[in-house]
């Protein structure tokens, strides 16, 4: 069994493997909008290597975090676009 | 906001392949070698997550032997500014700034997939093919989802394979590319020895999944994310089920440090001699940033420049043949999956070009130039800097991309500051 780290996507817990970056943990809490575009368009992940800055979220209060390049840990706190 | 300071021979900024290469012929020369690059972990794309359990025999041969040398790996580190000709700055992970002092500079940036807009592109879950590959590889769970793999290129194949292995339907794989193509391509192989044993090991892997020659996505769609796709092949339209489209049109270099730097680029790649060497002096590049080559091209111009850094050049000319093979097959790569002129049809006026500042096809076609269009429509101004929509609007539009400014990625203010700061102190 890996080993798992907790956090929490929009207030709901996820386990994720150590080693997971947050765009997955956002998936995998069944949050598919990472961010609304300039005119209010559900966006989500498109290159998953820091390049297109869809994926940006807001972590433990620091917005704009490419969530593809950001390294889960234990208790943070992911908040997508509403 | 602390400032580090890291001084070496050479410099290398990318830790994928190429860079590796570079990093470890150099060092095991003796030379001081840094490593910077954007990730949490060396390996790239196609070493992503290798680094701490190598699944292919190549990293595995690679990562032990950057073990057995002396350099330092900056991860997570994004260098967004020259600062003198031998000086780059970074924005690291706990946004400090970094000084990096180099003798010598290796440019191994890599490439990123070309994307095409159609209608439903920007729906959450449609992704490039390497994007969603590195999501799985970056834990995201993908047993038995539906997906769609379009688009073009030999990536589509080992995307198509990994997802497989990993529990995903694949419904079908769409490549552009005629079969005609890819017949020829499947000749040329001949005489590549190990890329016709890797052809047959991916048949293997993907028995029973249909790939489609002279087949493309020409709509996805969906309310608050992707449903279904709707694909063309022949002139027939037919619609599929699925949870991600991954698509992604073959890859371009990461052009923009070059860029920054003043190297020349020609046909979309950064030029360099014999020894990898750009047109700037101390400067040299290696693997997909000086043209798509795959791993094996990459690997030699890596350990070629990295030879050449640490000034052995009778070394570097052993591995002269082994590159021109390796670069006989990716002229040969490029020719197959180059791009049908029916995929510049896709976009309707009211299809999104630029995702950054939501940029329709309609509002781009009244100019005649990317500056003309950035100008009037911001297309291009967003944070990703026309990465994205860029190789979009030359192949939609044949424009090409215009002069690279600083700072190359959007950074904190303090970072901005720190160069100003810096400045003040050259002046002084």
């Amino acid at each position: 069994m890996p080993e798992t780290i907790s956090l929490i996507v929009n207030g709901v817990q996820v386990r994720m493997p150590v080693g997971s970056m947050v765009s997955a943990a956002v998936l995998t809490a069944g949050q598919t909008l990472f961010r609304r575009s300039v005119t209010g368009e559900p966006r989500g992940p498109l290159c998953g290597m820091g390049i297109c800055f869809e994926c940006r979220v807001t972590i433990d209060g620091e917005a704009h975090c490419r969530s593809c390049q950001t390294l889960c840990h234990d208790g943070m706190d992911v908040r997508t676009d509403g | 906001m602390d400032r580090v300071r890291r001084e070496c021979d050479v410099l290398v900024v990318g830790a994928g392949p190429a860079g590796l290469a570079a990093a470890y012929r150099a060092a095991k020369a003796g030379r001081r070698v840094v490593v910077i690059d954007d990730n949490p972990d060396a390996g790239g794309q196609i070493w992503r997550g290798e680094q701490r359990e190598p699944r292919s025999p190549e990293a595995q041969v690679w990562f032990e032997r950057l073990r057995s040398v002396d350099l330092q790996l900056i991860s997570g580190a994004r260098v967004f500014q020259q600062s003198g000709p031998r000086m780059l700055l970074a924005e690291t992970s706990d946004g400090n700034v970094c000084e990096l002092i180099f003798e010598s500079l290796v440019l191994a940036t890599g490439a990123r997939e070309r994307f095409l807009p159609f209608p439903g592109w920007t729906l959450p879950n449609v992704m490039g093919a390497g994007g969603l590959q590195a999501l799985l590889k970056n834990g995201l769970p993908i047993d038995g989802k539906k997906i769609v793999i379009a688009g073009s290129g030999p990536l589509l194949l080992a995307v198509a394979g990994y997802l497989r292995w990993h529990g995903a339907e694949v419904l079908l794989i769409a490549e552009q590319a005629t079969s005609m193509r890819l017949a020829r391509f499947g000749v040329g192989l001949v005489g590549h020895g190990g890329k016709t044993s890797q052809v047959f090991a991916l048949r293997r892997e993907l028995k029973g999944v249909r790939y489609l020659t002279d087949c493309w996505v020409v709509a996805a769609n969906g309310e608050q994310k992707l449903e279904r796709v709707t694909l063309q092949r022949a002139g027939k339209r037919w619609t599929v089920s699925c949870d991600y489209l991954a698509c992604g049109f073959h890859l371009v270099p990461n052009l923009e440090l070059a860029e920054l730097l003043g190297c020349e680029i020609a046909d979309g790649a950064v030029r360099v001699d014999e020894f990898q060497k750009t047109s700037v002096k101390h400067v040299y590049a290696a693997g997909e940033a000086t043209g798509i080559g795959g791993l094996e091209l990459s690997l030699v111009e890596g350990e070629i420049a990295g030879f050449a850094t640490a000034g052995v050049q009778e070394e570097a000319r052993r591995l002269f043949p082994e590159r021109a093979k390796q670069r006989r097959f990716a002229d040969l790569l490029n020719r197959t999956f180059a791009l049908r002129d029916e995929l510049k049809t896709l976009a309707t006026p009211e299809t999104i070009v630029c995702r950054c500042e939501d940029v329709v096809f309609d509002r781009l076609r009244a100019h005649d130039s990317w500056r003309a269009a950035k100008l009037q429509t911001r297309c291009g101004m967003g944070p990703c800097q026309g990465r994205i929509c860029g190789s979009a609007v030359e192949f939609l539009f044949g424009w090409k991309s215009e002069s690279v400014r600083p700072p190359i990625l959007p950074v904190r203010v303090g970072s901005l500051l720190a160069t100003s700061r810096h400045k003040n102190h050259e002046d002084l």
